[in-house]
């Protein structure tokens, strides 16, 4: 059980709601409970085969994921999920 | 959409002042019929390497930005960033990038740092770029 906030461009995908208390014991597990129940969400968070996209990062409280056991971090029940768009672009 | 005239003279100012460089930052305010944005937050430029074609936001300068919404009773509302020595059109790079819901303001700069134009974008159901047009607003 982790709670996820989802961040303001997402929100339309989760009926408006920006915190969503999921199934799991890990981040992954976690995300596709989040994903399960809003089906229109997966295609930003996620690739065809469950791994996370290339252009959104998630955290762990102040940690990314990628720092610590990637999609196999495990979570508790007081756990904050944070899914973050990746900003970034340029002139050319 | 509506930006006031104050965030415009910030977006300006940043603009300018991080020229040759690519400028970004936050943008705020109400999502009611017509979006309103009336704070524009100047955030580093967090790409490393050369900024004067590219930006980049930190994910933790990110989720502060989610934060100090949430804080304020404002709704996030788009990015604004400046395209030195290069029209406020939105490049392949921006788009490719750019995330659904949110308002990209783009400021083009010239070689006097002096600011030629301000543009609007936001991203349709497939994923392309349209222009939304900026009113400006005048505070009392």
């Amino acid at each position: 059980m982790a709670t996820i906030i989802i961040p303001t461009p997402l929100r339309k995908f989760t009926e408006n709601q920006s915190k969503v208390v999921t199934k799991g014991d890990t981040v992954q597990e976690s995300i596709h409970s989040l994903t399960n129940v809003f089906p229109e969400l997966k295609k930003h968070v996620l690739n065809d085969d469950g791994s996370i996209k290339q252009f959104v990062r998630i955290y762990l409280e102040d940690e990314d994921i990628n720092v610590l056991d990637k999609e196999e971090t495990k979570v508790e029940s007081n756990s904050t999920i944070s899914i973050i768009p990746a900003i970034a672009g340029g002139a050319i | 959409m509506t930006l006031t005239y104050k965030a415009s003279q910030l977006i300006k100012e940043h603009a300018s002042e991080a020229f040759p460089n690519e400028c970004v930052g936050f943008l705020y305010g109400y999502e009611k019929e017509a979006r309103e944005i009336n704070v524009a937050i100047k955030v580093p430029n967090s790409k490393e390497g050369d900024q004067r074609r590219r930006f980049a936001i930190s994910p933790l300068d990110y989720m502060k930005a989610e934060q100090y919404a949430d804080k304020n009773g404002l709704d996030f509302l788009g990015i604004y960033h400046s395209h030195p020595l290069h029209p406020a059109i939105p490049s392949e790079h921006d788009r490719k990038q750019a995330v659904p819901f949110f308002s990209y303001i783009i400021a083009a700069v010239n070689e006097n740092k002096e600011v030629t134009d301000i543009t609007s974008w936001r991203l349709s159901e497939d994923s392309q770029f349209e222009e939304e047009i900026i009113e400006t607003l005048i505070e009392q």
